[in-house]
């Protein structure tokens, strides 16, 4: 250890060039995690080429302007990095405090979805149009107000000292705190965000250390509320076909099983290379559903293979195993339980996405993490980058 | 430092994390295992898959050739109509899959809705017909007699009518040109069947799902030929079906035309002519059965004798062969198949079969010479003949004593065949027959090419028979049970004849031997087997297979095939007898029982040869026969129920030759009017552009007789100094078609 500046982020210590002090060891980009952002920058520039080669011939949708949808998805991109470097900048310790004004937010908008304001796409309630062409989704950032919230509650007397682990009373509250959004988004129905917030919950849960009787207890009560769901008829008909189709596609192929069936034609026809950009011709052919959105990761299939498609999935997988790493590392439990929330959130979202376009879990509408289009999916995954970015640069630096 | 550890936190949380990491990791090893799965070790398949997906068949049906005459008019053609049809998988899309579209299309299309609706539902073991039963993705015809107005309506308003099109097509089309109809020679087409499509997949010629199978006449017989290929573009598309790029193509070709050897004008004549002997043959009284004749089926055959084609044939009852057009409607259906139809689909030239009469004297004089009896030999023409108390009577009990094998045919005179057949029955050893038999009537009339089909090229000819001791014992097997359970000794007169066919069926009885003589009995012909018969007596000896088919021309005009006469067999007879027959048949016109038939006509210019018959069915009226030559034609008519030979069919058989040589009916030759005093050698002209030139044809004016007379004489026109038979051909007679109000046509299409 070097001394008592191991703390400091600047100021602290002697006066320096611009340029060695970005160059130092204790500055801002040294102490960046890189893999994770080149990681999430690559998925997002990949997914602005796939997005393109699924768009530039839907006229019906594109409006007539063939790179009307990549120019966006780069957009989506840049706004969303910027939204990654003011999360670093304010730190996630500075959100902390601001933590009770996002969540409310956050709940007022999915609120908004429920009022005449709102609007379906897909089926789901879940979406809150402005003029011009803007909406909003506000289900994305209720998944980083969950994750923050439970964070603040469950780690605030282990923080500071007081606990070696979150009481039953703390957890409770926290569960709490993520139930009335999760309700308010089940009534959308938004099913599938609804899955990824259990997951998120269960995560965080798991990284604050609370008793394994609180995970078990949420896991049996999760596997009777889906006998429960299924049994009393909550689910609407098009989400039980959804299921229905993924386990037998052949039962209907024009109808719902018609998604996974082509998109599992698309990445099996693929092969190793692919077909090469632009030449797949399920994706010209737009024999996939919404291969923009959920479906992307069949474009990659079909038009750069394995090669492209396992590319895809080793950059997610970089990206949480240095998340993973971040959580292990930082010495706060804050900064554990949000990362954690964040790896639960990435991870569930990916394998959910990815494993339905290969048939090996039920369709839901989820986008893929930075290659999906779609705005507020891409401004909450870097946004919650730079809150994964902010805890490894806030914490103290390794000897 | 400090003595916490360096993290912060308890090993309970980092245990989990490290549990996190490990169930993220393996989460994400998930995918990729599967993903290798899909993609390199299914990917295959799916990569069959993914193309299936995106190819779209588009085929454009070859044009189905022309059937032409001999001299190039289309008898069955093709006319580009208007066809609006709908494409199921666009009206599919559509919220009410449709429903709308169409009824809107049926208000324009002046139908129901239900009926347009009909005709666009897939055919399945449920629905009844109107339904498709092709393929879904190809655009469904709803009708295909749309105007050009109804047509304009749907593509200037293509917005109201998504899915729906209205392109000119080329539909078959039998114009029956100068009124003739031909419609059992040409056939019909209908929709190829799952099962056509399923045998001939792996052939050289494969059906497509769109495609007409000819399902008679020639339009079967040379299906191959006249089809053509389709052409076949391949397109690979998107999911809703559109283009978005051409994979391969190969075009259509055209069918090959076919000129026939039938001339439409005889044709016509053939047909007015043996309708119009069948209405006349109904207004005659028959003494037999107390009630006017029937005459419930007919048919004609007019042949050139020098080579077996076949110039004109009817057969009557008949159809509109535009009925099969576009889809026969289930009314239609029934009209030409039911139960009380009177199947008038019968080709009845080659598919009716009878006892021929005496017209079969031919085959017995031949094989009583070949026997060993000399033609002119003198044979007792009694009033009647008995065999053992059962006495066989003379035609109308007239005895005209010795007389010759010649004269016999004159007069036709069945007492020397039963005397002649008896001895020889009893020479071959009677109901024992020896093994040394030679039963000379019977393998006379194999040589003739009884009992087995000519081998016209015209499908489902039937064979007749000849009732020989092999056959005999034949059917008696095969029939001995029933009637030995139905036989009753000294019951009715069906029972009596069961009965004693029980007991001895198997065998030649006496009685069999001698009507068989006359053309009587279990003895089955087709008038096309006697057409043959009656040629090759004309031509010297050959037996030709009869033939409809002359050449078969490529669309280009450039290879053309020619169909060449084939024989199959000689006459046993030699020559100097053949001479004597045909001076014997010719007897039978001038002096014999056809003269009354023949009074005028110039003989010495076109010599006519003729045998009566008029043969006895157990049951029903009798059979009338006719069967004419000169040294270029032969005509054989025949009318079920209708009469005698001469009396029923004479007349029309005349006037046939009438409009042949251009004879008028008072015998006087004029050239200009005769259709084909020789029979048309050269194929018609062909084009370089591959079409082929067409006279004009006028309508048949039939000879006009009795009152008529009278509007003649005013005319200026010499009257008719012949028979006078009561009642004339009106055009009631003419058979109106459907589709086919167009009168003569002059150039066939080549395309649409």
């Amino acid at each position: 250890m070097t001394g008592a500046n191991t703390f400091s982020v600047s100021g602290y210590g002697p006066e320096r060039s611009s340029l060695s002090r970005m160059l130092a060891r204790d500055s801002l980009a040294r102490r960046l995690d890189w893999p994770i952002l080149l990681s999430a920058l690559a998925l997002s520039f990949m997914g602005a080429i796939l997005v393109y080669s699924a768009t530039r011939n839907r006229t019906e949708i594109n409006q007539g302007d063939q790179y009307y949808f990549l120019i966006r998805h780069l957009m989506n991109t840049g706004i969303g990095f910027c939204l990654m470097m003011g999360t670093v900048w304010l730190g996630h310790r500075t959100l902390r405090t601001a933590v009770p004004i996002l969540y409310g937010l956050s709940v007022f908008l999915i609120l908004m979805v429920l009022t005449p304001l709102g609007a379906t796409v897909n089926g789901a309630h879940a979406w809150i149009v402005f003029g011009g062409g803007f909406s909003l989704q506000p289900s994305e950032f209720v998944k980083i107000t969950i994750i923050l919230g439970m964070a603040m509650l469950l780690a605030a007397r282990v923080d500071a000292g007081d606990k070696l682990y979150p009481d039953h009373r703390t957890v409770l509250q926290a569960l709490g705190l993520a139930a009335v959004p999760m309700m308010i988004v089940m009534l959308m129905p938004d099913l599938g965000s609804v899955m990824v917030m259990v997951i998120i919950v269960l995560g965080v849960l798991l990284a604050s250390g609370a008793s394994n009787r609180w995970i078990f207890g949420l896991l049996g009560t999760g596997a009777l509320g889906a006998v429960l769901i299924w049994q009393l008829g909550v689910l609407d008909e098009y989400q039980i076909n959804r299921f229905a189709a993924f386990a037998n596609p052949e039962l209907d192929p024009s109808g719902v099983g018609y998604n996974t069936n082509q998109a599992r034609i698309a990445i099996g026809s693929g092969g190793l290379t692919g077909t090469g950009l632009f030449h797949g011709s399920q994706t010209t052919g737009q024999f996939v559903p919404e291969q923009q959105t959920d479906f992307v990761f069949t474009v990659a299939g079909e038009e750069l293979g394995f090669v492209g498609a396992g590319l895809i999935i080793v950059l997610l997988g970089v990206v949480l195993w240095r998340a993973c790493r971040i959580a292990r590392e930082t010495t706060e439990l804050y900064g554990t339980i949000v990362a954690a929330g964040i790896i639960a959130w990435f991870a569930f979202q990916a394998f959910e996405n990815i494993g339905m376009t290969l048939g090996i879990m039920p369709v839901a509408g989820l986008p893929l993490p930075f290659v999906s289009y779609g705005g507020s999916s891409m401004f909450a995954v870097w946004v919650a980058v730079g809150l994964l970015q902010s805890i490894r640069v806030q914490r103290p630096m390794s000897a | 430092m400090t003595n916490i550890p360096e993290t912060g936190r308890t090993p309970r949380v980092q245990i989990r994390l490290v549990v996190i990491q490990i169930l993220v990791l393996s989460l994400l090893g998930t995918l990729g295992g599967r993903l290798w799965y899909l993609q390199i070790r299914e990917g295959d398949a799916y990569a069959k898959e993914a193309s299936g997906n995106h190819v779209q068949q588009v085929v454009q049906p070859a044009v189905r050739g022309s059937i032409l005459d001999a001299r190039g008019v289309p008898i069955a053609d093709n006319e580009t109509r208007l066809v609006v049809s709908a494409s199921r998988t666009d009206l599919l899309k559509m919220k009410d899959d449709g429903a709308a579209v169409l009824t809107k299309l049926a208000g324009v299309l002046g139908m129901q809705p239900k009926e347009v609706k009909d005709k666009v539902r897939l055919c399945d073991a449920k629905t009844p017909q109107p339904c498709w039963n092709g393929s879904p993705y190809q655009p469904i015809p709803i009708t295909d007699e749309a105007t050009a107005r109804q047509a304009l309506q749907i593509r200037e308003r293509s917005e109201d009518f998504p899915g729906i099109t209205a392109e000119p097509a080329a539909v078959r089309r039998y114009a029956g040109p100068g009124g003739s109809n031909t419609a059992q020679v040409l056939g019909y087409l209908s929709p190829v069947t799952d099962d056509e499509i399923t045998k001939a997949r792996d052939t050289d010629s494969p059906y497509l799902r769109s495609d007409q199978v000819g399902r008679s006449g020639l339009e079967r017989e040379y299906d191959k030929e006249l089809r053509g290929k389709a052409g076949v573009t391949r397109y690979e598309v998107d999911n809703l079906g559109r283009v978005i790029g051409t994979a391969e193509s190969d075009p259509a070709q055209s069918g090959s035309n076919l000129v026939t050897s039938i001339d439409a004008r005889v044709q016509r004549v053939a047909e007015y002519e043996l309708n119009d002997a069948m209405k006349k043959a109904r207004e005659d009284f028959d003494d037999n059965t107390g009630e006017n004749y029937k005459a419930d089926a007919g048919a004609v055959v007019v042949m050139e004798a020098k080579t077996g084609r076949v110039v004109a044939m009817a057969s009557n009852p008949t159809y509109d062969p535009n009925a099969w057009v576009g889809g026969i409607s289930a009314k239609d259906y029934a009209r030409l198949t039911g139960k009380n139809s009177n199947y008038p689909l019968l080709n009845r030239a080659i598919q009716g079969q009878a006892a021929p009469g005496s017209i079969f004297k031919a085959v017995s004089t031949a094989a009583a010479v070949d026997a060993g009896y000399p033609f002119d030999g003198h044979y007792d023409c009694s009033s009647s003949y008995s065999i053992g108390g059962q006495v066989f009577k003379n035609y109308e009990s007239k005895g005209y004593g010795p007389i010759s094998l010649g004269r016999a045919i004159e007069v036709s005179c069945d007492t020397v065949f039963y005397r002649l057949a008896h001895q020889e029955w009893a020479k071959d050893g009677g109901l024992r027959p020896k093994k040394t038999a030679k039963n000379w009537f019977y393998t006379t009339a194999h040589k003739f090419g009884l009992g087995a089909v000519t081998g016209i090229d015209l499908p489902n000819e039937v064979s007749g028979r000849i009732p020989d001791r092999k056959w005999k014992q034949e059917y008696w097997k095969a029939n001995k049970d029933s009637w030995c359970k139905y036989g009753k000794k000294g019951g009715s007169y069906a029972q009596q004849i069961a009965y004693e066919n029980c007991l001895e069926g198997n065998l030649m009885r006496a009685g069999d031997s001698v009507n068989y003589s006359i053309g009587q009995g279990d003895i089955l012909v087709t008038p096309i087997q006697m057409a043959t018969i009656y040629s090759a007596i004309s031509n010297g000896g050959t037996l030709y297979d009869p033939t409809v088919g002359k050449a078969i021309i490529s669309a280009d005009g450039k290879a053309v095939q020619q169909i060449k006469p084939k024989s199959h067999g000689r006459l046993p007879i030699d020559r100097a007898t053949l001479k004597d027959m045909n001076a014997a048949f010719e007897g039978v016109v001038t002096r014999g029982s056809a003269a009354w038939r023949f009074g005028g006509w110039p003989q010495d210019k076109i010599p006519m040869h003729a045998k009566t018959g008029t043969a006895e069915v157990y049951g029903r009226q009798t059979t009338s026969w006719f069967a004419t030559y000169t040294k270029d034609y032969t005509i054989v008519m025949t009318i079920s129920q209708g009469g005698t030979g001469s009396g029923a069919s004479g007349p029309a058989v005349r006037k046939i030759y009438e409009a042949l040589y251009g004879v008028s009916p008072d015998g006087k030759i004029d050239n200009r009017k005769a259709l084909l005093p020789t029979p048309q050698k050269s194929l018609p002209k062909i084009e370089s552009d591959g079409s082929i030139d067409a006279p004009k044809i006028k309508p048949y004016v039939p000879p006009k007789v009795d009152e008529e007379q009278t509007l003649a004489l005013a005319s200026g026109q010499l009257p008719p100094a012949t028979v006078a038979s009561a009642g004339t051909g009106t055009n009631r007679a003419h058979r109106r078609r459907g589709r086919s109000r167009r009168g003569p046509q002059s150039r066939r299409r080549t395309d649409s």
